[in-house]
């Protein structure tokens, strides 16, 4: 399958790919996996007092699709409010990433990430939501 | 001999609904099948009947495909169950297991570069199906009790194992050349 040249290019240079301290009480931890593909994603954004994403790292085992998505993802992140990251929705990285309906599920895995992380740094904050209650 | 294409796969091979299946059994059924949907004894029969007799034997290699592999016997006793894997749509999964298979998935990396990276892989396929075969257990004692919710566990968590020797084989044949 051709690769559009945004997830080629995201797949040859990967962004911000790394690990945070999981331990940090600034960090949120989003660890997600898809059994169809066998791919596991780990997404973790550095959050501000204020709620400012300041950094976010990711390692992803996966596909190129997968691995762009989630690359892509932690440079979205990045000066926004947790409220404003998480509105990002599948369909923003999917329409960025130009990826086919066969690929929309890395996307899925992408975003889910995305809640696990907001879910982790929230429960760490004792700010209970919705989410953290799904996630974990 | 009866071939109903609307019947599952144990019903087709007339083998036992069980995840733990008298594989024996299901070689000899499937050659027997085999043999009578041979291209060769429909030669001469109508249109019709060669048509049946090709779907039939497609039918029958899926069927033994299916019920052959272990991973492949569980995914479909789920379906057949009304269970819904949800592979590609349900991304929560247990928080230790993903940290395992990030590391594993590490590991697999670091054995590229390691002295002998063929041998530390085969260490790591050891490792691996050491743990299939714990998923397999656990599946076969969540059927029997008909707990599909744990067998849906096991069978989603099989799947990263699975993707992993698959990975372990693509590895070692490029190292291999």
């Amino acid at each position: 399958m051709a690769y559009s040249d945004k997830v080629l290019d995201h797949y040859e240079n990967p962004r911000n790919v790394g690990v945070l301290d999981k331990n940090d009480p600034n960090v949120g931890t989003g660890m997600v996996g898809a059994p169809a593909c066998g791919d596991v994603m780990r997404l973790q954004i550095k959050v501000s007092a204020d709620g400012v994403v300041e950094d976010a790292k990711f390692k992803t085992y996966g596909c190129g699709s997968a691995i762009a998505s989630s690359s892509l993802v932690t440079e979205m992140m990045k000066g926004k409010t947790l409220e404003e990251v998480g509105q990002i929705r599948n369909k923003h990285i999917a329409d960025e990433l130009a990826l086919p309906p066969v690929k929309i599920h890395c996307s899925v895995l992408a975003e889910d990430a995305i809640a696990a992380a907001i879910a982790d740094i929230k429960a760490k904050r004792g700010e209970t939501d919705k989410e953290a209650a799904v996630a974990s | 001999m009866q071939i109903d294409l609307t019947s599952d796969f144990f019903e087709l091979f007339g083998v036992e609904n069980t995840f733990t299946l008298d594989q024996e059994l299901l070689v000899s059924r499937f050659n027997e099948l085999q043999k009578h949907l041979h291209p060769d004894k429909f030669a001469s029969r109508p249109d019709s009947e060669r048509r049946w007799s090709m779907q039939a034997a497609s039918f029958v290699n899926q069927g033994y495909q299916t019920l052959r592999a272990d991973l492949q016997r569980a995914s479909y006793l789920l379906q057949l169950n009304g269970i819904d894997i949800d592979d590609e749509t349900d991304t929560r999964m247990d928080p230790m297991f993903l940290m395992e298979q990030m590391e594993l998935r590490e590991s697999l990396e670091l054995a590229e570069q390691s002295q002998d990276p063929l041998a530390t892989l085969a260490g790591t396929r050891k490792q691996i199906k050491g743990l299939v075969s714990e998923q397999a257990e656990a599946f076969a004692e969540a059927a029997k009790s008909a707990d599909w919710e744990q067998a849906r566990v096991t069978t989603r968590q099989w799947q990263f194992l699975d993707k992993l020797l698959r990975e372990i084989k693509e590895l070692e044949e490029r190292l291999d050349v």
